[in-house]
């Protein structure tokens, strides 16, 4: 378990990262804490000959707040989603998915945007900030521009960033209504076998407006649109739901693996969903 | 002067003896990050050693090229087969009666298999030369399914056995098969069975697992060309074993070889067999001159080391219509991998499964075990239990399940039914033990008691009632197990390894000022003997526990034994301490005789002192009797306080105990959890009862891990899939239940303190347990019999095939 020989760079400044990036081209990768890159380092399971180090840059870190917007510097680890009081006010569905991913020791290292930028549909972030429709925002040699989550995965390990592209934050408007996320593992610092995104707007007893992503359950996070115009509008009856989840189902496309066949996925997935479709409309 | 003599509870006390829940000395050490495992041994001039290993199961070796690895900066030697097979150390023996080989030899078997040896300054240029030697493999038809290995038409995976029709446990029948194991009376089983009222059939599996110890396997090899000794520090379970195998394959003179064993972190088994990285390392440590070290990582652990387990085991039990049992028969298929690895007295290549009539008074039964070569990694190394008896613990355990269900009856009822009596004791099995000691119907009476066994199937029925009428989701089972052990090989008339009888030692030296030590042929991985042994000896000897140092580990300075596996340390070399120590007293009643000016025969002893018969006033007190031995002569006794002990076990130990288990299973996501777990043990003698709750949580916790989740597992073609502990399952805290432990007490009639062994209990019985538990939540539905690990899905599967999801 010892990784290939490899540079390692430690700049202080975003634009000094991007620049080291566009000169040491494609070997160069970044790296945040390291607790998905460094295992596959270890096992020789991909070959990089530089490392970029964002440790350094304070830019990256912390939480920002303005009115209904929420701002996340990409260094800013999972322990710190799960310390912050005024996140877990605006969004507290982040606070409740961080609490489930691997443990303290994973959490106090792994940063969101190394969990969202990674590309590994086991991540818990990327589903969920599809959920939140949040923006990506990413600073390459040509300047910064903006993303959607929803737009930013293509398949496993590939996503929309450019290899010479840095993501520095991650933004998205405070939802309204309540939110819940549900997932299955089989044990503490375990993927999901299967896991469910809901935020659930009510008005008048009906649900106004809902946003569904489910997460490990394709090669990428899946944002089930079909799935959240199911309820939306609905009084959330027995009937909305197999609707939004029949929908969810049309659009996942779990695999056989050691968490078990695709047929015991696409149950769970189901069960989670509802689950948690029930656990955001109550508190909503 | 007695006024001043304490009471006897306060000097007993202070002793910390049998009975102290004493805290463990070790502990100091490991809690602070001081222990000295081999992977902290740092020699001048030490060279690393890493293994280029097969990717595939079963191919031919068509070249290996080593030369780009060789040319690395740093890289002093690249190790294959054709290196040592000058020195006839390319294959070496296994403890089973097979060979394997140290090197891929032509070909190789398993994934993982070690093909060549890579030797370096550093472990990181020895990982970067690994990558470069190139291996020109040809892939062959891969072996995985044991039912398909001895297929007249399956791939010859041993070709170095071809033509031999005779193995080291007698005729075989195919290429692919290792032995045929008979026990039992199969004429008088099948007449039974034939007429008998009812006959419960079933397949239970017990699956491939790992012991997967915390520390990985490792050794670090010095050959001191000046003195010509041999050193090796290395995680080994049996030092001396290892130190007479190095001895007999290498041709160095024993005295001239010296094992020692620094701290273990863990071992379960694991540590119990030769691997070739220790053969390597001491090769390459021969050749270059300095020390070599080689410390596998947690993947080769997992994919390389011995396994556990893997046995099919097809099972008939008879009963009357009334529930009592008259029969047991019982067929093995079992899957040793590429070489027969398995560590078992020389006498039993199926270890002592022929237990597994278990606590039950079954008047006939038949065994046969067959083992067969498959393309997986070889072991089969009892896991944290005595040779092969968890696989047949579970076995009994789920047959007497199976059985219930066939009869409509409580297992409760029908295990108190079948019990072996108290007044059988002792008492002889259908398949040849003799079973020392036992009450199975006190501690089962208790257990169910201790859980309101009556209560909670009250629960479930309502439960099941609300299940049915959609108003929840979740079932509760039920799991009962009652497992006998049989543990501490053992007498030498029937163990042996490799011709080695299996007694234990202890030696022990009292000093002047009266504190000992005490050195043992057994080696602790985490069992406390530094803590349990010393308090064996200070009730037997009257100094405090504290005041004793227990040294093993190290071939050089402690007596010959044949190491800790197989819960056989407190058994056997417990009882050599308890032996010698009353060696020590037996001289130290001499010596105080003779200064309290009395005959042998007028003193006796009082929990740390002689006494004169009828004048407890006039006495010596250990530490007195000490001094005197080294500061006067006394006339026909030799100066000095010393004793050692071999001690050759008359029988075994038997070690009983009941578990139950209380799970609740959500039938949509297969997820459980463990609501109550009891565990009542009957160790005989209890000698610290904080030490056996901690094996006991320990053991229940690997147990836990088993039935639920931890395997490792092999796709078609031969790939380990389950080679990280992402995928192998090791419960953290969080997943950990919580245990309530009770016990009771039957001694041992032959132990000279009574004691049976604790350690591997809790795996043994909790297996059962869980499995138990799981199958019980489905009884109302039909199901009889489904196979560990019970994760997630495989729950999951059981309620769909059930009907379970609508
Ligand atoms: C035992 C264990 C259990 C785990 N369980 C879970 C789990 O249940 N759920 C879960 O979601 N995750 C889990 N993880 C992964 C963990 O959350 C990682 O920390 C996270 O996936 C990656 O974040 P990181 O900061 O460690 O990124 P790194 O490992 O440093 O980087 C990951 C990838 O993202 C790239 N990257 C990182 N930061 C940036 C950036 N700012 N701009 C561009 N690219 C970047 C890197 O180049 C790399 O390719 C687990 C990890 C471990 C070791």
């Amino acid at each position: 378990m010892i990784p290939a020989p490899f540079d390692y760079h430690r700049p202080d400044t975003v634009e000094a990262a991007v620049k080291l990036m566009a000169d040491l081209g494609d070997s160069a990768r970044v790296i945040a804490g390291g607790h998905s890159l460094i295992p596959l380092m270890k096992m020789r399971m991909t070959d990089i000959a530089h490392l970029v180090d964002l440790q350094k840059i304070g830019a990256l870190k912390g939480i920002a707040i303005d009115g209904d917007t929420v701002t996340i510097g990409a260094m800013t680890t999972q322990q710190e989603l799960i310390g912050n009081a005024a996140l877990a006010g605006a969004a507290p569905i982040i606070r409740e998915a961080a609490l489930q991913i691997a443990d303290p020791q994973v959490r106090y290292v792994g940063t969101i945007g190394g969990n969202v930028a990674n590309g590994d549909p086991g991540n818990d972030m990327p589903g969920l900030m599809q959920c939140l429709d949040a923006t990506y925002h990413l600073q390459g040699p040509d300047g910064a521009r903006e993303i959607k989550a929803r737009d930013f995965y293509e398949a496993a390990y590939f996503t929309a960033r450019a290899d010479d592209e840095i993501l520095t934050a991650i933004s998205f408007q405070a939802p309204a209504g309540g939110q819940a996320y549900v997932k299955q593992k089989r044990k503490t610092g375990d993927y999901a076998t299967a896991a469910a995104s809901v935020i659930i707007a009510k008005s008048d007893g009906n649900c106004s407006a809902a946003s569904i992503a489910m997460t490990n359950l394709s090669d990428t996070p899946v944002w089930c649109e079909a799935a959240g115009q199911a309820l939306a509008g609905s009084p959330l009856g027995e009937a909305d739901v197999e609707n939004a989840v029949r929908a969810m189902l049309a659009v996942i496309n779990p695999q056989d693996d050691n968490k078990g066949p695709a047929e015991f996925k696409r149950h769970t997935a189901a069960v989670i969903l509802r689950r948690a479709i029930e656990r955001a409309a109550s508190r909503a | 002067m007695n006024e001043m003599t304490p009471p006897k509870t306060e000097r007993t006390a202070a002793l910390k003896g049998l009975g102290s829940a004493r805290k463990r000395v070790e502990d100091a050490r490991f809690t602070q990050g001081k222990g000295n495992y081999v992977d902290d041994i740092k020699l001048p001039g030490m060279l690393f050693g890493d293994f280029v290993r097969s990717p595939y199961a079963h191919a031919r070796i068509k070249s290996i090229d080593a030369e780009k690895a060789k040319a690395l900066p740093g890289v002093i030697a690249v190790l294959t087969a054709a290196d040592l097979a000058p020195l006839k150390l390319h294959w070496m023996p296994t403890l089973a009666g097979d060979v394997q080989m140290v090197l891929a030899d032509g070909k190789v078997l398993f994934q993982g298999q070690e093909v060549a040896f890579v030797v370096a300054e550093n472990r990181y240029i020895a990982a970067d030369a690994v990558e470069l030697v190139e291996v020109d493999y040809e892939e062959l038809p891969v072996v995985v399914d044991p039912f398909k290995a001895e297929a007249p038409d399956a791939p010859v995976l041993r070709e170095d056995l071809a033509g031999k029709s005779e193995g080291a446990h007698g005729p075989r029948r195919h290429h692919n098969h290792i032995f045929t194991w008979e026990q039992g009376d199969r004429d008088a089983t099948e007449k039974v069975l034939a007429s008998a009222d009812v006959v419960a059939e079933e397949m239970v599996y017990y699956h491939r697992t790992h012991p997967c110890p915390l520390e990985t396997c490792g050794c670090v090899a010095s050959m001191d060309k000046v003195n010509g000794k041999l050193t090796v520090w290395g995680t080994f379970q049996a030092p001396h074993a290892v130190r007479t195998v190095a001895s007999l394959i290498s041709g160095i003179a024993e005295h001239n070889i010296r094992i020692i064993s620094p701290d273990i972190g863990g071992g379960f088994g694991n540590k119990v067999g030769v691997y070739p990285g220790y053969i390597c390392s001491i090769v390459a440590s021969i050749v270059t001159g300095v020390p070599v070290k080689w410390v596998e990582d947690r993947m080769e652990n997992l994919m390389a080391t011995a396994f556990a387990r893997d046995y099919w085991m097809k099972g008939k039990i008879s009963a009357t219509k009334d529930g009592r049992i008259t029969g047991l028969w019982c067929h093995v298929t079992a899957d040793h991998g590429a070489f027969d690895a398995c560590a078992d007295p020389t006498k039993f290549p199926a270890g002592f499964f022929n237990i597994c009539t278990g606590s039950y008074d079954i008047p006939v039964a038949y065994l046969a075990v067959d083992g067969v070569y498959t393309n997986k990694a070889p072991g089969g190394v009892a896991y944290r239990c005595s040779f092969r008896v968890t696989e047949a613990a579970y076995f009994i355990e789920r047959m007497i399940e199976v059985l219930a269900i066939r009869l409509g009856m409580d297992s409760a009822e029908l295990r108190a039914k079948n019990f072996i009596r108290k007044d059988q004791f002792p008492y002889h099995s259908a398949l040849g033990w003799e079973y020392d000691s036992g009450d199975y119907h006190t501690a089962w009476d208790k257990a169910l008691k201790a859980v309101d066994y009556e209560g909670l199937r009250r629960e479930q029925a309502q439960r099941l009632e609300d299940f049915k009428a959609g108003k929840t989701r979740k079932l509760i089972g039920i799991g009962l197990t009652h497992f006998t052990e049989i543990v501490g090989a053992g007498p030498v008339k029937n163990c042996d390894i490799l011709g080695l009888g299996m007694f234990d030692s202890c030696e022990i030296r009292i000093h002047p000022t009266g504190s000992a030590i005490a050195r043992l042929g057994t080696i602790s991985q985490g069992q406390g003997h530094a803590t349990t042994f010393a308090q064996i000896l200070a009730s037997e000897i009257g100094i405090p526990a504290d005041d004793i140092t227990v040294e093993e580990g190290d071939t050089d300075t402690a007596p010959y034994g044949l190491g800790t596996y197989g819960s056989r340390s407190t058994p056997v070399a417990g009882a050599a301490t308890a032996m010698a120590g009353r060696k020590i007293r037996a001289k130290a009643q001499m010596i105080a005789a003779y200064l309290l000016e009395v005959h042998d025969d007028d003193v006796e002893w009082d929990i740390d002192r002689f006494a004169v018969k009828g004048a407890p006033e006039r006495f010596k007190t250990m530490k007195e009797i000490a001094f005197a031995a080294y500061n006067q002569a006394i006339p026909g006794i030799e100066p000095g306080l010393e004793a050692v002990s071999y001690y050759d076990p008359p029988n075994m130990t038997y070690p009983f105990g009941a578990y139950i288990c209380v799970m609740e299973i959500d039938v949509d996501t297969g997820e459980h959890e463990i609501r109550q777990f009891y565990a009542l043990d009957d160790c005989g003698t209890r000698i610290n009862p904080m030490i056996i709750e901690g094996q006991v949580h320990g053991g229940a916790t690997e147990g836990y891990a088993i039935a639920m989740g931890q395997e490792i597992a092999y796709d078609e073609m031969g790939n380990v899939k389950t080679a990280t502990l992402m995928d192998f399952f090791l419960p953290t805290a969080w997943e950990t239940p919580h245990y309530t432990t009770d016990f009771t007490v039957t001694p041992s009639p032959h132990h000279p303190i009574g004691a049976k062994g604790v350690g591997e209990s809790p795996n043994v019985g909790s297996v059962p347990a869980f499995s138990n538990a799981v199958h019980d939540a489905f009884r109302a539905f039909g199901l009889t019999q489904t196979h560990m690990p019970h994760d997630h899905w495989r729950i999951w599967r059981t309620a769909h095939e059930l009907g379970l999801h609508g």
